[in-house]
């Protein structure tokens, strides 16, 4: 037993490694990074020789935590919350199969979209798969709850998913641990097809599944991280979901005066639900994330026997993160505030490094395109986004890792010609590959630009899965020798850069464009690492 | 007894070291203390701020409500201000006085000293100016933590204890350098 200072993603780690993890398996996305990144640097990892390496993506990262859990073993995937998106497919299927090790699947959620592209809520996600799903409010829950997961994932062969926001993932506190277990040993599933999803088993295993719902129920009923607060003043319940409850406990430091019903492992406890409900005159639910408990409590026809407030009638905004400030406004307390932000204070919105390969792939782009006209470049998930943004404003898109080379593809396929896309190597091995096969197949008009930083950039410089590889990807997908090219992103390099962008450009067909300079901050770090 | 701190800077201007030596220097007397930072996007040269919440007691909220920050200590003379709604009554601000300019609309630096010395209890330093005159250039940000030293809640010791623990992984030359820069950033405040 130990206290350490941790962040809530790294207590996440440190209870997986803990509770006998014999792997991890992630992609690099803010605010879930760190979980991973904790297990490649621990001491433990290395002595147990325990798995922490990259994927190339979310969904070969889930695929492969399953198939550690197929063979008996603990495993731990983690990802942020659109990256459950790419992870889907196998992570509902999971809940088909079931586990043989213990399987947690962490999600860190980024409502307020810090780094993100949209604030979604993953604990739909493990509502849909009728998985369950611990919330932990702070440090030490986050430690302690990835030995409850393990241990409920064994205990009903499912995935379990641990759910964290932003705030949680990223905020430090003490956190006590607890004697380390051992590694499970390899072990091959009881039933050889257990993992056979032909449609005769899967329909056995869907039963399988729905008849353990009410057991997940009894767990949440009787677990020690869903609390029935009492309180005297019954004029108002309140249900409290996962960090949202430090907020409560925050405004009330004399004591909370109404009954709180703090929720942290779902399938949400509905006898507490209702014993809440029945004793108090209205509810309050506050949920960091989107409605989902306030939306079943009210129901369709919004008939509910009591008051409901929340995020659907305003007492709290219907977006963003919690705070306590907004807590304090929906319970009707006074709140405080410091003096105003001078009107002249100017917004300091991220931008590229002074220096960054980009930029020069950008001022080469946007020179080339000035004869074809704009409005024809489709990007992706990185760095590189920030090319959107003053003085480059070089790119039209940005929905999803992989979507710049396919959306290219249809909008020329629509007669924009030629179409652009821009693409980080890291972005371009998660999902880019794919899609660049269907350009070849219908050797489609359009420039695809990889803006090779060498590594995992925006997420602070991770192994990227390109680095070596690009262009024999390329070739091999079907891309000829004559329209790869390689070009560097430097200045005194911008004439021929330029030139090169122009004929592929000119290029009645799919070409690729490899510009390559490794990222300014991790060339910063090698160069002191070689140093010392 | 408890102390909230808004640490403010642009991403890179190392005010998460900061955090971390307050941090360590909490432990070292036995505190409860949450921190709460900013990764990703917003690292790229963007404004960065880090919650920091030092108590006796179990702390609940990983954020510091509006109007509660007993100090807000800035490493850029403009983010100090962006924080202000944070601060509480005869709360004090404490800023670098070195703007970093990567904005094309950045306000005129005499603008923002206005603004400043409009506060009840503020410190304007030259972080850098005496980070190099005590032969630290590097240890600006641990300036502006001695600076602001006075308004922590925690003894000298345990800042120092705190440098300490963070630099001593980087050798005792790093450990000496920036314990000089606390000295230093303490004195001038004292002095004022």
């Amino acid at each position: 037993m130990q206290q350490l200072v941790l962040l809530g993603a790294e207590a996440i780690a440190q209870g997986a490694l803990d509770a006998g993890i014999s792997g991890v398996y992630a992609y690099p996305g803010t605010p879930s990074t760190e979980i991973t990144e904790f297990i490649q640097r621990s001491r433990i990892s290395t002595e147990r020789g325990i798995h922490s390496q990259w994927s190339s993506n979310e969904k070969t990262a889930m695929e492969s935590a399953l198939g550690m859990s197929y063979a008996g073993k603990r495993a731990l995937v983690c990802m942020k919350h659109v990256g459950l998106n790419v992870a889907a497919d196998g992570f509902m299927n999971s809940s088909i199969t079931g586990t043989g090790g213990g399987l947690i699947v962490a999600v860190a959620d980024d409502p307020s979209m810090h780094s993100s592209q949209n604030e979604q809520d993953s604990r739909y996600y493990a509502d849909f798969a009728l998985l369950p799903v611990f919330e932990p409010s702070n440090q030490q829950e986050a430690y302690d709850m990835a030995f409850a997961a393990f241990e409920m994932s064994e205990k009903f062969h499912l995935p379990v998913m641990i759910r964290i926001t932003t705030r949680l993932a990223h905020s430090r506190a003490s956190v006590v641990t607890r004697k380390s277990v051992d590694q499970n040993s390899l072990k091959l599933p009881e039933d050889p097809r257990q993992f056979v999803l032909l449609p005769a088993l899967a329909r056995k295993r869907y039963k399988r599944l729905l008849s353990l719902q009410p057991e997940l129920m009894l767990a949440s009923e009787n677990s020690v991280f869903n609390n029935l607060g009492s309180g005297t003043d019954h004029s108002l319940g309140i249900i409290a979901c996962g960090i949202a409850y430090n907020y409560v406990l925050e405004n009330f430091p004399a004591g909370i005066p109404f009954p709180v019903l703090k929720i942290s492992q779902y399938p949400a406890p509905v006898e507490k639900v209702r014993e809440l409900s029945e004793t108090c005159k209205s509810i309050l639910v506050l949920e960091e994330g989107y409605p989902l408990i306030e939306n079943s409590l009210r129901g369709m026809l919004n008939n509910s026997a009591i008051p409901v407030h929340g995020r659907l009638d305003g007492a709290i905004p219907r977006d963003g993160e919690l705070s306590p400030d907004i807590v304090a406004k929906a319970l009707g307390l006074e709140t405080k505030t410091g003096p105003d932000v001078p009107a002249f204070i100017a917004s300091r919105p991220p931008s590229l490094c002074k220096g960054c390969g980009h930029i020069d792939t950008y001022n080469a782009l946007i020179e080339a395109l000035k004869p074809i006209g704009g409005g024809r470049t489709f990007s992706d998930i990185g760095c590189y986004t920030l090319g959107a943004l003053a003085p480059f404003e070089a790119i039209n898109s940005c929905v999803d890792m992989g979507a710049s080379i396919t959306m290219a593809k249809g909008a020329a396929d629509a007669g924009l010609i030629p179409s652009v896309a821009v693409i980080g190597d890291s972005t371009f091995t998660h999902s880019g590959m794919t899609g660049l096969l269907d350009a070849v197949n219908e050797n489609s008009p359009i420039t695809v630009i990889i803006s090779d930083n060498e590594t995992t950039g925006m997420t602070g410089g991770q192994t990227s899965s390109a680095v070596g590889r690009l262009e024999s990807i390329c070739l091999g997908l079907g891309v000829s020798n004559e329209h790869l090219r390689l070009i560097t992103p430097l200045k005194k390099n911008h004439e021929v850069n330029v030139a090169v962008i122009s004929e592929e450009l000119n290029y009645n067909g799919i070409s690729v464009i490899i510009s390559r300079r490794e990222c300014i901050q991790t060339a910063v770090k090698h160069k002191k690492v070689s140093k010392s | 007894m408890k102390t909230d701190i808004i640490l403010a800077g642009v991403g890179g201007q190392g005010i998460l070291t900061i955090a971390a030596a307050i941090g360590f220097a909490s432990l070292h007397e036995n505190k409860y203390v949450k921190q709460s930072e900013v990764h990703g996007m917003s690292q790229r040269g963007g404004e960065v701020q880090s919650h920091l919440r030092i108590s006796d007691k179990p702390i609940a909220s990983d954020l510091i409500p509006l109007g509660n920050a007993d100090l807000i200590l800035s490493v850029e003379p403009m983010e100090a201000l962006r924080y202000l709604p944070y601060l509480t009554e005869n709360g004090w601000v404490v800023a670098n006085s070195v703007p970093f300019e990567n904005i094309p609309d950045y306000p005129s630096i005499e603008r923002i000293k206005k603004e400043f010395d409009t506060l009840t209890n503020s410190i304007w330093i030259d972080a850098e100016e005496l980070a190099k005159s005590c032969h630290s250039p590097k240890s600006s940000n641990i300036v502006m933590l001695g600076a602001a030293s006075e308004y922590i809640g925690l003894g000298f010791d345990s800042l120092k204890a705190g440098i300490e623990q963070v630099f001593s992984r980087k050798g005792k030359n790093v450990v000496d350098d920036n314990i000089r820069a606390l000295e230093a950033g303490r004195q001038f405040s004292l002095k004022l």
